[in-house]
This record gives C-alpha cells, structure tokens and sequence, in this order.
C-alpha cells in the first residue's frame, strides 16, 4: 500500500490492493447558481484505466478541469499519490504528474511535431539541446508504446489520430504519470479508435494511470477496468468493468430505462422526393470527393449513408444542401433541378422544401454568439416579418415554441447558444429544421456529442418526420445509428456508393468491409 | 472572453478606460512642468463653456459619428473598414459637384441631392475593395488602406488641375452661393455664434437611430451579423456572403460620405485639399471604443469632439502644452480604450461576479 514504486505486476496482481494514484474527497464546484460537482468522491487506482461516464452537463469536464488545475474547487480535497495536493494551474499538475489530452487539441498548427512536444517545456534559452534529447526521448516512447509520429511532421500535415498521439506524447514528455483523455475518440475513425486503445494498454502495461471521459458505453467496456457514474454532478457509483453492463451503466446515466434500439415499424416509400444523378463534388482545395454518385430518396423513408469519416459525405450533404457546387451530376428536389448560381444556394434549397441537419453544428449550424431565440430562425430569417424588418415577436414565440416541443433546457432563449451543453445545442437546430415541415431531410451525425437521453428523442424525432412522409437522407459514422434508423444502407467509400445493404439482415462484418474498402463483391460472400 | 454584465460593458468599461487615459495623460502635462487639473478646466471650458466652442465640439462630433458608423456597420459583418478616410474624401467630389452644378439653389433642394451624390460616390469607392474581398478574396483591409492613397493623390490632381477655377492661387475649387450651402445651425440659434455645426448634425443623430434600427431590428441586419460571427453559418442558412460583403462595404461608403457633406456642403462651400483631415481615422477608434453599438459611437464620438475642440483650445491658451501634446493626449485615448480596451476587462469581471462567471460544465 505504502511503496511509493510500484511494478508492473502489482497491477494485474489485484487491483483492489493497488495503491491510489488520485484520490478526491468531497470536491464542490459551483458556477453561479449551477452546483457543477456536489460532494464528489472519487479513487482512482495506480495503473488502471478508469472510466468516467455520464449525459452532457453531468460534471465530468468540470471534475477533470478541476484536477487539472483550470478551476478551483470551492470545497474538498485532492490526494495525489495519498499526499493532499493544492493544484492551482496546469503546469502544477504537470508537475504531480498528471497530464491532460484535450478534446479539442492544444497544437500549434505549422509547427513540427518535436516543437510542439518541447513548447512551453524547454530548457534553456538555446533550442537545439532541448530539440536534440526530446527526440531521443520520443523515440524511446514511440518504442515503448506504440506511439509512433515522424517527428519532423507538421501537425497541420498530420491526420487527427497522429495530432493526438502529439497531444499524448506532450503529456508523457513531460512526466505524466497520471493522463486525462476528455473525449479522445469523438474525432477518430474507428481504426484511429482501435489504435488509441492499443496505445492506452500499453501504457497500463507500463504502470501509467488512465482517466478515460466518454459517453460512449462501448468504449468503456472495451478498455477500463473500472468504471465511474456521473449524474447532474453527483458521483451516482464506482463499478468494476467486468461486473457490470452497459444497459446498468446507462441507466444510472439517466436514472431510468433506455432503449438502445429503436422502435420503428415498416417503411412506406412514396414517390420520389430526392434524386440524386451523377454528382462530382469537389472539396475547398478542389479535389474531388464524391465521383459519381447516384440515388434516389423516397417520401417516407430514411437512406442511410454508412462509412468512414472522410469518404466524401460531409461534401455530399453540404452539396445537396446547396452549399457546395458540384462539378457535375444534378440534385432534384422534389423534381425541381436544385440551381447553382451563387453563393446562396442553401436558400434555394430550403425554398424547394429542403432542411438540413448539418455534421458539425458549432461551425455551421449555429452562430454560437447568437441568442438561443435568433438561432431558432438561421436560414428562414426572411420569413420574420413582411418587410425589411425582422418580426422579433414572432420569431421569439417560434423559440419558445421550440424549447417547449423539444425540451430545450435551460429554457431562456435569451441564453448565448454556445453556453448551452452539446445535446440541447443539437436540439436546437433539429427543431428549427424539422418543425419548418420539409419534404427532404438531410442529417449528419445528429448525435455525435449527444447524451443518451438525447440520443434517444433524436431518434424518435427522425422517426417520427419518416412516418409523416419525408424524405430523409441520414449521414453518420456511427454504424449502431444507422443500422437502427435506416430503411436502406448506402455504403460510401472513396466518393463512391460501393453498395447497399437492408438494415434488418446485414452483417456487420460485411458492412465494415465494404466501409473500409475491401471489396467483398458487393456482398455476395458471407462470413 | 469574460463575460460582463451588460451595462459595465457598455459604460463603466470604456468610462475607466478614459480615466486611466486621463490619468496618464495627467502625467504627462505634469511632466512637463505644466498643472493637469487648470489643463482640463480649460479644455472643459473650450469645449462647453461657450456657445461657439460648444458649436465646435459638435461639429466635430458630426463627423466622428458618420466615420464610427461607417467602421461599426462593416465591423459587423466581419470587415475592417480601414479606409472611411478616402471614401469621404471621394464623396467630397460628390458633393461639390452637385453643389457646382445647382448653385444658387436653395439649399433646401441641394442639401438631400449632396447626400445622395456624395454616398453614391463614397459608396463607390467602398464598394470596390469590397467587390475584390467578394469576388477575389483580396483583404479589405489592405486594398481600403490603398484606396485612401488613391483617393488622396486621384483627388489632389483633380482639385489642383480640373475643379480649380483658373485665377485662383489656392487648391481649392470654386466656392458655393451662401444660400446653396447647407445652413449652419448659428442661422437659427444664436447660442452657437460663428461655430460651423450645421445641419448634417442632425443626420448624424438620425443615422445613429437608423443604424441600431438596421442591425438589431432588420433581417439584412440579422444577415449581417450572421456574416460577421460564424461566415460558415451563413452560407448555410442561404445568405449570400459575397452580396452582403459588397453592399456592407457600400453603406459604409455612404456613411463615411455623409463627412463630406459636413464639411464641403456645410462649412467649407468649396472642395479644399485634404479636408477630411483624419476624421476618417478618428472614426476607427471611434467604433472600437463605442464597441460598434450605435449609442457608444455617439457617446465615444461626442468625447473625441470634446478631445479635439477642447485640445485645440488647450494649446491656444496653455502655450507650455504644444499641439503635439494635444495629439498625444487624443493617442493615449485611443491607445487604453482601442488598443488596451480590454485591459481591465479581467479584473473587472473578478470584482463584480465573485465566483469564476464562465457557465456551462460538460
């Protein structure tokens, strides 16, 4: 209990006897009237990947930043190592060894990997000796780990998985022993994923001690070993990984019964509301990603498009959306040829009955410093008022409106939209593109960052606007999502649609083939 | 950034600031021999005390609030108006031409067709780094800086060799009839004396409502802010980023314009080299420290007047204090309420919330 060194071994010897890397004890945290961390109790063992889970809004950025030095808490103690630490800043952390891989990363874009590792963790006024022992030091951790990164790259060269082995390497460099990861698979492929799960393994492996904040269940089965629950800033339980289940987890996520599959009944295709011929659609850098794309969406069914991120979907949506000229093909919507001229074809588009869920919400479908009320009309602000002026009156009743049909919480729609948390920042955009009763819907990722309590009236909400004869064209990476949404299944690779797939009977391990590329001939083979 | 409550954004923020100016710039008069608390006495005086100097003060006030404006309503939309210099010196020729081609009408008629001619062409010259940030990506803040170059040797040329009527030694061109010009303020309230305040004071406090109006109250101003914060957004919700860049360049043309208008149309009664004399410059700080809402233009806008008429009676009546005193005073304005102007942001938010105010836990 007491050796302040422990082996290797000590961890796969017992975990119940592994000493304590961070211990808090009662930590409060209050913003304002928000009582963010209530009485938060929390043993993390040295040399165990623990699981923090829980909705948006639950408490665990908050508890982590608290850890880390970015806020303090207004009550409780933290216990480093079973010594109580006062953590004032981050370099503070640091120097208890815990270290930090921020959701959104902390690099500097046009500097190379080594510059960016030693930034801010030099040691003299002269870089080259610096430079010179970070990068023995990299590669020893590269060897140790499974960390490899060039280097010599430039991170903005780099894909996000490499940028955030950076951010990982960052923190080891400088003698983490204890590592937050807040979010770390949000913006990875499922193959980055895998491959920051082997890394996290090695790294328990070696003695190091995992924080793991996630709201995705999968995850925390796969790699923690024990796994803790937050719920509206309260620690609900700490349970052992092996001992418990993702329905148990995320019912006391939630604090009630979720349904992790969706309940729908049968399609009824109508005519057709959303044709897609031919299109080419280049990206900003004018490469084309999506060559040749052809399908049809009908009135009440939902077309999923399955595949890895960056196979071309983001500028198959923004294109049928009107945000993105294609280079050739045509988009009819509702048997109206969707024009190109201009760079305000996302109004066209929703004029010929289209609404867009778009993939990233933060950059594109919200102004995060608009009031909730003002982000309630983006896009149909010229239908507030007759003349030039903009009828506030009615477009503050439509918000309202909104947060009532939709359980938008807080309920102000004088609220800046970016202090709201994820899931209800999404609620806001679905209920402005839904409730406008489009014939086409197009959704991206509608629950990426979305708690499970969200996620599920998401789904409902898309079910719902199928069964009332729309048109919906789903996007996701998450396979779970669409193979529970979806009528039909398009599986995109390269910019093309490499196969289609029924919902009901396909397989997992075929979609993951054609998704990756590996032509299993269409489906024909079965495993 | 820290969030403040409204009003101590608004007022109290830019009021320290302008202490802290004050101060500093106290410091300085003290440093050179001279006492701070007599200085500002007289420039209070200068610039309120009497009828013609208070006349002045708002002359002056007239054409920082079209040059803020002309910066805030870009601002808004994403754009940084560097050039409403040039573009009221461009509308100058607008305004005297018209005038020239009228004269000896009535004012009355005159007055509206120089507004409409000086911000066609101050549109103009707005409207061109505006076209080449829309269509060809060219930054408007260099090409506006440019065009203020243009605008001064385009119009040195045309003054001293087209509009200059020949026999005439100064640059200057030829001066209006007294009834086409736009009447100075004097002609109905005796109060202002021989001040030039006119009535294109007016249409300041009338732009100034307008323009609140526009950006708060109108769906082009809801597109305009759209453009400015999240330009993604935007074009996602159908705007046309290129058409606003265009014709928000232009309005701030016209704004920029109406200067020309106070001072060709109203006090000069003749196009003159260089009269726009920096009020277009005055108008970026204007903005920033009005934090580009209308009621802070107005007020930053009337405290430059006071800076100028004030610092112009300052170095007239303190010979120990130089004009170049003066200047260095209206910097240091500039300096702590542009520059610096969220200095004291960060404390100030720690004094009035006492817990941390960022909202919002994961």
């Amino acid at each position: 209990m007491t050796s302040l060194h422990p082996t290797n071994a000590q961890r796969s010897e017992g975990a119940a006897a592994a000493p304590l890397a961070i211990e808090l004890v009662g930590i409060n945290k209050h913003f304002g009237p928000v009582h963010a961390n209530r009485d938060i109790h929390l043993a993390i063992k040295r040399g165990t990947v623990h699981g923090i889970v829980g909705e948006n809004g639950a408490g665990k950025s908050t508890l982590m930043s608290i850890l880390y030095g970015f806020y303090t808490a207004d009550s409780g103690e933290i216990r480093v190592n079973g010594t109580p630490a006062t953590i004032a800043d981050s370099r503070h952390a640091l120097a208890l060894g815990i270290g930090m891989v921020h959701q959104h990363f902390m690099l500097v874009d046009n500097f190379s990997v080594l510059e960016n590792v030693v930034l801010g963790a030099e040691d003299s006024a002269f870089l080259a000796p610096t430079l010179s022992k970070a990068r023995t030091q990299l590669k020893a951790l590269a060897r140790d780990y499974g960390l490899e990164v060039d280097p010599d790259a430039i991170i903005e060269n780099l894909s996000v998985g490499q940028q955030q082995r950076v951010e990982i390497l960052k923190a080891l460099y400088r003698g983490a022993e204890t590592l937050i990861l807040d979010e770390p698979t949000g913006v990875l492929t499922p193959d980055e994923a895998d491959h920051l799960f082997r890394i996290l393994g090695k790294l328990r492996e070696e003695g190091k001690t995992i924080i793991l904040i996630t709201h995705k269940l999968r995850e925390i089965m796969a790699i923690t070993d024990e796994v803790s629950v937050m719920r509206q800033g309260a620690m609900v339980r700490t349970l052992t990984t092996k001992e418990t289940s993702p329905g148990e987890l995320a019912e006391l996520m939630v604090g009630r019964r979720v349904l992790l599959r969706v309940e729908k009944g049968p399609a009824n295709p109508g005519k057709v509301l959303l044709d897609v011929q031919d299109l080419v659609v280049t990206d900003d850098f004018k490469v084309p990603r999506v060559k040749g794309v052809s399908f049809q969406v009908r009135a009440g069914e939902i077309v999923g498009i399955a595949g890895v991120a960056g196979n071309g979907q983001s500028e198959l949506l923004e294109s049928i959306a009107g945000m993105r000229d294609q280079l050739l093909g045509t988009i009819r919507l509702n048997g109206e040829v969707l024009s190109l001229e201009g760079d305000d074809g996302a109004a066209r588009a929703r004029a010929a009955g289209l609404a867009h869920v778009p993939e990233d919400r933060l950059r594109m479908g919200l102004v995060t410093t608009f009031s909730e009320w003002e982000n309630s009309i983006l896009g149909y602000q010229h239908t507030y008022g007759s003349g030039p002026g903009l009828d506030i009156a009615k477009a503050r009743a439509t918000a309202e409106d909104y947060i009532k049909k939709f359980d938008i919480r807080p309920p102000n729609l004088d609220l800046k939209t970016a202090n709201f948390s994820g899931g209800n920042q999404q609620k806001i955009v679905l209920a402005r593109e839904m409730e406008r009763n489009p014939d086409v819907l197009i959704v991206g990722q509608p629950t990426r960052g979305v708690d499970i309590g969200a996620i599920e009236f998401i789904h409902n909400q898309i079910i719902k606007m199928r069964d009332a004869g729309k048109a919906i064209l789903l996007v996701s990476v998450e396979l779970d999502e669409i193979r529970s949404l979806a009528d039909r299944i398009l599986v995109i690779f390269d910019g093309h649609i490499v196969g289609e797939a029924d919902p009901a009977t396909a397989d997992e391990t075929e979609l993951g083939l054609l998704m990756t590329g590996s032509h299993a001939s269409s489906g024909k083979e079965t495993n | 950034m820290t969030a403040l409550p409204r009003w101590a954004d608004v007022v109290l923020l830019p009021l320290l600031n302008v202490v802290l100016a004050f101060l500093v710039g106290g410091l300085i008069v003290l440093a050179v021999g001279q006492n701070p608390l007599q200085a500002v006495g007289i420039m209070l005086y200068g610039a309120f005390g009497y009828g013609s100097g208070f006349g002045y003060t708002l002359y002056y006030t007239t054409d920082f609030i079209f040059a803020g404006l002309a910066v805030s309503l870009a601002y808004h939309a994403g754009l940084f108006n560097i050039g409403p210099e040039g573009q009221a010196y461009v509308a100058g020729l607008g305004v005297i031409l018209i005038g020239l081609a009228l004269n000896g009408t009535h004012w009355a008629i005159v007055f509206p067709l120089m507004i409409v001619c000086g911000a066609a062409f101050g549109a103009l010259w707005a409207f061109i780094p505006g076209y080449l940030q829309a269509k060809r990506g060219s930054h408007v803040v260099i090409t506006t800086i440019l065009f203020n170059f243009i605008a001064t040797s385009m119009m040195g040329f045309l003054i001293s060799r087209v509009l200059k009527p020949a026999g005439v030694n100064s640059d200057e061109s030829a001066p209006l009839d007294a009834m086409t010009r736009v009447p100075q303020l004097r002609t109905f309230i005796e109060l202002f004396k021989n001040s030039p305040v006119n009535l294109t004071f007016f249409l300041a406090i009338i732009a100034l409502v307008f323009i609140y109006w526009l950006i708060w109250r109108t769906k082009f101003g809801y597109s305009v802010r759209a453009l400015g914060k999240n330009p993604v957004a935007a074009n996602y919700a159908g705007i046309s980023n290129q058409k606003m860049i265009m014709i928000v360049m232009a309005m701030s043309g016209m704004l920029a314009a109406m200067v020309a208008v106070n001072n060709v149309g109203g006090v000069q009664g003749r196009l003159i080299l260089n009269f726009v004399n920096g009020a277009g410059f005055v108008g970026i700080a204007v903005a920033f420290m009005g934090r580009g809402h209308p009621v802070g233009v107005g007020l930053s806008a009337l405290l430059f007047g006071i800076l100028y008429q004030g610092g112009q009676e300052l170095a007239f009546q303190m010979p120990g204090i130089t004009r170049e005193m003066i200047v260095t005073i209206q910097a240091l304005v500039i300096l702590f309420t542009g520059a610096m102007g969220d200095m004291l942001r960060a404390p100030l938010a720690r004094l009035l919330t006492p817990s941390s105010s960022t909202t919002g836990a994961k």
